[in-house]
């Protein structure tokens, strides 16, 4: 039986991931939809996992405006959904977010952002949190397992009461991290989707579901905000821990409330500093806050990214001076805390110790001593390509062609695995000079492409993988088409979602739930759009490079290379060796080769590496892949592959 | 007041006990050993009152508390089931166990590390202070240094595996990499105890390089310093693995324990 499963009252080690889809199986969900985002994709892949048993329906959307369409008409039939995605995700399914919560919900809806302060898995450390008060609508923020997952079934329930979409954020130190959950009960009331529009247009919960008439409808959804905030009040989940007067109040929310109380404990000021604790962080519940704000003068504020909660009891302080008085706030505004990368409990002790003027604890000089030498002998390990990765060879090839194309053409970068061929370390060979959202490369590509008439006269490539490509590189491509716009585009098709797990997408023959479905292919998609599509396999070094070459030196057309290989980490290939690879020690010339060590300098791969005492190449066979791809990069044809039979 | 906020005491209905006037847990600043776990002497099984898997908590000595422990190694090297399997023990045995965990594009190729953290307490940060950690498990030795730099201390415990996955730094010759006998002397510097054992050559031998893991497990249980055995290891892995699978992992498990 699956751990997400188990009965009621039985202890479990939950990912937060686990936890919210947990919470969402005891709130008695119908449907979830998502697209996936490190660190939110585990939230999905768990609900798809028992869908068959729980009867939902979970599916992998194309985008995450999608995903929130599919889960809001679930609500306005009057079941529970929700829609899953990462912080950027919230970005792009904003556009539909601003009119549903206008025109409210039925069935409870939750919205789950899962974001990821620090980037340790993204090109940005946007926050959404600012999303809510722009929308309008409730957010809350769990703060350690077990709140992910009683604050999401909990969040179902206040969806209901207000009929608007409720936002539950967590952050990726909250979503991958694991710790004890009791669970509850899993409900077995199964809902009929049945979704009335004949009412009068003014009638939200019986009438069709629309934005208008606008004012009156942004009125109510006001009055829902309201309410919500008068629920925020009673909430158990906004706690106090600590002494009855303190001289120090922090208000702190998600996982920073465990920094927090590490902090305060390891400092040893529990009884001079309390915490309030706040699971509901807006609208801020305005009682609650006097009450405690009144309990001293000194208010710190611990929150991650931005100082969104520290503006709001800002605010709030400023409408109360007489029954608050005046109050010193610490917090990321004036410096105390960073407002820029996450925090940690080390972060938070440097800023109470400095505030409340006590000495952090420390280790004996000598040994830190000891500890700095040791750290200055070890080298960096710096994130690549894994061994096998078919974007190394894609890239080589890129370079390739580029480099005997001469006119110092570039690559505009997207986001996915790939992104790192923008990182210095990672491969020896730069091309990728633009990465933003997903999608973008392709629409910046069009842009340069049509700044001839300025004096560019560079040939511009844009890549994307299989996963963006449907996700949002398909209005640039029609763009490109239509402007003309003279621009090679290569997508990296590696069969999968890779980054975020291996989720499936449009262009494979599995849904979500295992079931089989039909694959949107995307050369035909090119080919329909009106461009020039050839597919490569990118293990092919010299049939891909020349292809480029061709593709480059035709202007006047859109042009599309499909580079098919299967990820190195995906299921189907982990683990087995299609090469055995050895570099023969007589062939290889080592330094004097005239080389500069092409094999080990420029191509990277973790698996090739360099023997220093006998000055020669040699393959690591443990983390070696077997792809068989460095053997044509080897001028002296010193790197042998021998086919592995099966 | 309660200050130690065990997850479930707040808001779930099912009672979890600890003293009412208990203070602040204190993660760290215990530094006396052998403190007796809270739950047994202030009533048995208080934390599991009402809970299905009440009475299956062992009665063990518990030695530090928290107990912080960091899995380390390179994207790939089986990390996070290394640190899952051993949590999965330690909640079993009756602990909060709190993972803190980055994966992700963070796997590709780079430093991975696992914070564990188990408390017979509450539920404790995913990130463990620096300077605060107990054991340091390193699937790879030069990450065991690169955690150790940020988290040693006096007593710390080092458990690194000798087999060496070379950063790319490295192989392009813009950096060295440290001989064994150096980061040997690293360790008996700066650990209280230590072990460098060759975990991936025993798997090798296996048939499976990513066995590394599980003999580090089987080495790490054979240390007594947690409360796990090769019996709560088979429990785990019958849980988690499909039959064909297990054996496998439990001869990988012994070889480790012979390795210490």
């Amino acid at each position: 039986m699956s751990k997400l499963l188990s009965p009621a009252k039985t202890e479990v080690l939950f990912m937060g991931n686990e936890a919210i889809a947990r919470g969402a199986l005891e709130a008695g969900l119908s449907v979830a939809a998502g697209y996936p985002g490190t660190p939110s994709s585990e939230v999905i892949e768990n609900l798809a996992s028992v869908a068959g048993q729980r009867n939902l329906y979970v599916e992998w959307s194309t985008n995450e405006k999608v995903a929130v369409e599919v889960a809001a008409a679930a609500s306005f039939a009057g079941l529970r959904s929700m829609c899953v995605m990462k912080q950027n995700g919230v970005n792009v399914a904003s556009d539909f977010l601003l009119h549903l919560t206008a025109s409210g919900t039925r069935g409870g809806m939750v919205l789950v952002s899962c974001e990821d302060p620090g980037a340790l898995s993204s090109v940005n450390e946007g926050e959404s949190r600012y999303f809510a008060r722009m929308l309008e609508i409730p957010l809350l923020e769990p703060a350690n397992f077990q709140e992910a997952k009683d604050l999401t079934k909990w969040a179902f329930e206040l969806s209901e009461k207000i009929h608007n979409i409720v936002m539950l954020r967590s952050v990726t130190r909250m979503s991958h991290a694991s710790g004890n959950v009791i669970c509850g009960s899993l409900t077995d009331k199964s809902r009929v989707a049945r979704f009335v529009y004949d009412g009068p247009i003014t009638d939200p919960l019986r009438g069709p579901v629309i934005s208008t008439p606008v004012v009156a409808k942004h009125r109510l959804q006001q009055e829902k905000l309201e309410k919500a905030k008068k629920l925020f009040e009673e909430s158990p989940f906004n706690k106090y821990f600590g002494p009855k007067k303190p001289q120090l109040l922090i208000i702190t929310s998600s996982v920073c409330f465990l920094y927090s109380q590490e902090a305060v404990s390891s400092l040893g000021l529990q009884k001079r500093a309390g915490i309030l604790k706040l699971g509901c962080t807006w609208p801020l519940p305005e009682r609650l806050l006097k009450k405690y704000l009144r309990l001293t003068d000194k208010i710190m504020i611990v929150e991650e990214v931005l100082p969104f909660m520290e503006e709001s009891v800002k605010v709030l302080a400023a409408g109360m001076p007489k029954e608050i008085g005046l109050k010193t706030f610490y917090g990321k505004i004036d410096k105390t805390l960073p407002a820029v990368g996450e925090l940690n409990p080390d972060i938070i002790c440097a800023a109470l110790s400095k505030v409340m003027k006590v000495k952090c604890k420390s280790i004996p000089a000598a040994y830190v001593k000891g500890l700095q030498k040791a750290a200055a002998l070890i080298p960096p390990r710096d994130q690549t390509f894994c061994p096998g990765c078919p974007h190394r060879a894609s890239f080589w090839s890129i370079n390739t062609a580029l480099k005997r194309d001469g006119r110092e053409g570039f690559v505009c970068g997207d986001i996915g695995c790939y992104a790192m061929a923008a990182l210095t370390p990672a491969i020896g060979f730069h091309t990728v000079r633009t990465l933003h959202s997903m999608g973008s490369g392709t629409g910046l590509a069009c842009g340069f492409a049509k700044l001839g008439a300025f004096g560019f006269d560079k040939p511009v490539l844009s890549v994307c993988g299989d996963s963006t490509f449907y996700h949002a590189v398909i209005p640039a491509l029609i763009n490109a088409q239509h402007n003309r716009a003279d621009i090679t585009f290569v997508v990296l098709d590696n069969a999968g979602t890779a980054m975020t797990g291996f989720q499936p997408h449009p262009g494979l023959t599995t849904s979500a739930m295992g079931e089989a479905v039909p694959a949107v292919d995307i050369a035909q998609i090119c080919a329909a759009i009106g461009a020039k599509v050839a597919i490569s396999d990118p293990f092919d070094l010299d049939g891909t490079s020349k292809l480029l070459n061709s593709f480059m030196e035709q202007s006047g057309s859109l042009n599309v290379l499909i580079l098919r290989q299967i990820c190195a980490l995906s299921p189907e290939k982990k683990g087995k060796k299609k090469f055995e690879m050895r570099v023969d020690e007589a062939l290889c010339l080592g330094e004097d080769c005239g080389c500069n060590r092409l094999c080990t300098r420029i191509f990277r791969c973790p698996a090739l590496t360099w023997d220093r005492t006998k000055k020669k190449a040699v393959v690591d066979e443990v983390i070696c892949a077997g792809c068989g791809v460095c053997s044509s990069i080897c001028p002296q044809k010193a790197i042998m592959k021998t086919e592995v039979i099966s | 007041m309660k200050h130690c906020v065990s997850n479930a005491k707040l808001h779930s209905k099912v009672y979890r006990g600890g003293k009412e006037e208990a203070t602040l847990h204190a993660p760290g600043r215990q530094q006396s050993y052998r403190v007796i776990r809270r739950g047994a002497d202030n009533a048995p099984g208080i934390r599991r009152a009402g809970v299905a898997n009440k009475g299956r908590r062992r009665k063990v000595a518990w030695y530090k508390e928290p107990m912080n422990i960091i899995i380390t190694g390179v994207g790939g090297q089986g990390n996070v089931m290394a640190s899952r399997v051993l949590a999965g023990m330690l909640v079993d045995a009756g602990y909060f166990v709190t993972i803190g965990e980055t994966f992700g594009m963070s796997q590709r190729g780079g430093s991975v590390m696992s914070h564990l953290r188990v408390s017979s307490r509450c539920a404790l940060s995913p990130q463990i202070p620096q300077g605060r950690a107990d054991i340091i498990v390193a699937l790879e030795p030069v990450e065991a240094i690169r955690v150790l730099s940020k988290y040693g201390n006096p007593a710390v415990t080092v458990l690194s595996n000798s087999r060496v996955v070379y950063p790319i730094g490295v192989i392009t010759g813009d950096f060295n990499y440290p001989s064994l006998d150096k980061i040997k002397a690293i360790f008996d510097k700066l650990t209280v105890r230590n072990w460098l054992i060759n975990a991936t050559s025993v798997a090798v031998e296996m048939g499976n390089p990513v066995l590394s893991n599980i003999v580090m497990i089987g080495a790490l249980a054979k240390m007594n310093l947690l409360p796990i055995d090769r019996r709560a290891f088979e429990k785990e892995i019958t849980k988690n693995m499909p039959a064909d699978k297990r054996r496998i992992n439990f001869a990988a498990f012994d070889a480790g324990a012979k390795m210490v």
